[in-house]
């Protein structure tokens, strides 16, 4: 599905992510592991277009280079970003609404937005309150919802456990592995490395923008190993 | 009484013409941190566009009014295609510069091509009669353009929360890049917006055409400068505040111009700005100054 090959990725003249691959087959759910500063979120805002990049990013077949953003969004690519970003001006509703905003079927959009609403109770209660008012792991739901109301091919989750309190953390790994089951295509940027693996069908390591480690999730284990290398605690 | 209620509906069409322009600007720059100081030609392209629609088209005003308002829409637009978009996500101060150089050379192509002299079209004029209600004798035009900005702002605030695109445009207002990764094309968002700059700034036009009679190249530069003074003081970017800007300098204007002794006309502008600095020293960012914070970024 998602195919990515010698990914270079810059900031300015910074090169963040020095050619890496990366593979994600159809229905799979391929995590991203690695400290701060690695070079995940570079990789992923290569594939959205947001970041500067060379190499080749196939999606379904298709080159993606040199499409603006939205017509990577277009053709089939979302994300629920890093730090969340619903439009906290914006009604609960009013977010799903933008989510799906490309697409034409607007009475099957309507009715998809309600099915979001009793999946997620919570969202459907504050359906017309400002996003900004959400908790952080409501927030996190409304950008997952967000994401998938565009119909994408693949789903990029950048993070979404970031400062999510215990039990929020674990309703969210439950989520992902729900529209995993659903046959949903997911690359998951995580720090959480246990949780991450647990979800997987394979695992990437990044390490100072070069893949340190690949290999099917299994050989992983319980990622206790993989904690110390990404804490950066070497025992 | 009727003095006090002939000098409210001054200050009420006053600040009605400042905050439609200055929701033209705000909206702008909303989503684009630009300072469009070009929003004053595309408001005497409208004029110019009377002008030349009015001698070579029809005399009917009605046809006028929506031809000026179309003009205007479409002239933002293209503002925006050939001039803003090349600078678009660079630094605030080009952003800044590339509209006082669009305005310059608009200016100029109006004197070049028209007429330094102010060029007669007096199609708006009727707008403008004198309406005796009761003791109270008032001006029709200023009922006209409050009714009309109050409406315009209604109708607005409708297209922001109904249409996709007006959702677009507040969350872009917010996170522009979230607002494309959801797939919305960046062209049509801005377009967008310049368009309904264009729009209100249309409306302005034809209120200032019916109170001037004539098109001059440099006849909407005050009217923005005083609009941008509401925009900072409502906080700028914010639509509210643009609103509520405008209508307080409106006030402000016409409480100095009746509270200073006639000798002392020539200061009122002094006065209103010193106003406007203590505002400013009060809320730095303007009353209503937009949240700055993405959700929940962390």
């Amino acid at each position: 599905m998602l195919e990515i090959g010698r990914l270079r990725v810059f900031h300015g003249v910074i090169e963040a992510v020095h050619g890496i691959d990366l593979c994600v087959r159809e229905g799979e759910c391929v995590a991203l592991l690695g400290p701060n500063g690695a070079g995940k979120t570079s990789t992923l805002s290569a594939i959205t277009g947001a970041a500067r990049a060379t190499g080749t990013i196939r999606l379904a077949g298709r080159d993606l280079s040199g499409l603006a953003i939205e017509d990577r969004c277009r053709l089939g690519i979302a994300i629920a970003p890093e730090g969340r970003r619903v439009f906290a001006n914006l009604t609960v509703r009013e977010n799903l609404v933008m989510g799906g905003a490309i697409r034409r079927d607007r009475r099957a959009l309507a009715a998809e937005i309600d099915s979001w609403f009793q999946r997620f109770p919570v969202l459907g209660e504050r359906r017309d309150q400002p996003a900004g008012t959400l908790s952080g792991g409501e927030q996190q739901m409304l950008a997952i919802a967000r994401a998938l109301l565009a119909r994408p091919r693949i789903l990029l989750l950048d993070e979404p456990s970031l400062g999510l309190a215990p039990q929020i953390v674990g309703r969210i790994f439950r989520i992902i592995e729900e529209l995993k089951a659903q046959g949903t295509t997911i690359l998951l940027v995580e720090q959480n490395a246990a949780a991450a693996i647990a979800v997987s069908d394979s695992v990437h390591v990044l390490s100072n923008g070069v893949v340190t480690r690949q290999g099917p999730a299994a050989a992983f284990g319980d990622g206790s190993g993989l904690m110390d290398e990404l804490t950066g605690v070497h025992g | 009484m009727d003095y006090l209620i002939q000098q409210s509906l001054n200050a009420l069409s006053f600040g009605a013409e400042y905050a439609l322009i200055a929701l033209g600007l705000a909206i702008v720059f909303s989503i684009m941190r630009l300072v469009n100081f070009a929003h004053g030609e595309v408001i005497a392209f409208g004029g110019y566009s009377l002008a030349v629609t009015g001698t070579l088209l029809t005399g009917n005003p009605w046809i006028l009014m929506a031809c000026v308002v179309l003009a205007c829409m479409a002239v933002a637009v293209v503002l925006e295609r050939v001039a803003f978009r090349t600078v678009r996500g660079a630094d605030l101060t080009t952003g800044l510069l590339t509209a006082f150089g669009v305005s310059i050379i608009l200016q100029n192509l109006f004197l070049l091509l028209g007429s330094p002299r102010p060029v007669a079209a007096t199609q708006f004029i009727f707008l403008d009669r004198t309406l005796t209600l009761g003791p109270v004798r008032v001006s029709s035009l200023q009922i006209y353009e409050t009714a009309v900005t109050v409406a315009a702002i209604v109708a607005l605030l409708l297209f922001l929360r109904r249409t996709t695109l007006g959702m677009a445009l507040r969350a872009a207002a917010l996170d522009f890049e979230m607002v494309r990764l959801c797939g919305l094309r960046a062209n049509r968002v801005v377009a967008g917006a310049f368009a309904i700059s264009g729009f209100l700034a249309g409306l302005a036009c034809i209120f200032i055409m019916a109170r001037r009679g004539s098109a001059q190249p440099h006849m909407g530069f005050d009217p923005v400068l005083s609009a941008f003074v509401a925009c900072v003081i409502g906080g700028f970017g914010s639509l509210p505040g643009a609103v509520l800007g405008g209508f307080l300098l409106g006030i402000a204007e016409v409480a100095v111009l009746i509270l200073l002794p006639q000798s002392a006309g020539g200061l009122a502008h002094a006065v209103v700005f010193a106003l406007v600095a203590l505002i400013l020293v009060w809320r730095p960012d303007g009353i209503l100054s937009p949240a700055r914070e993405k959700g929940d970024k962390l």
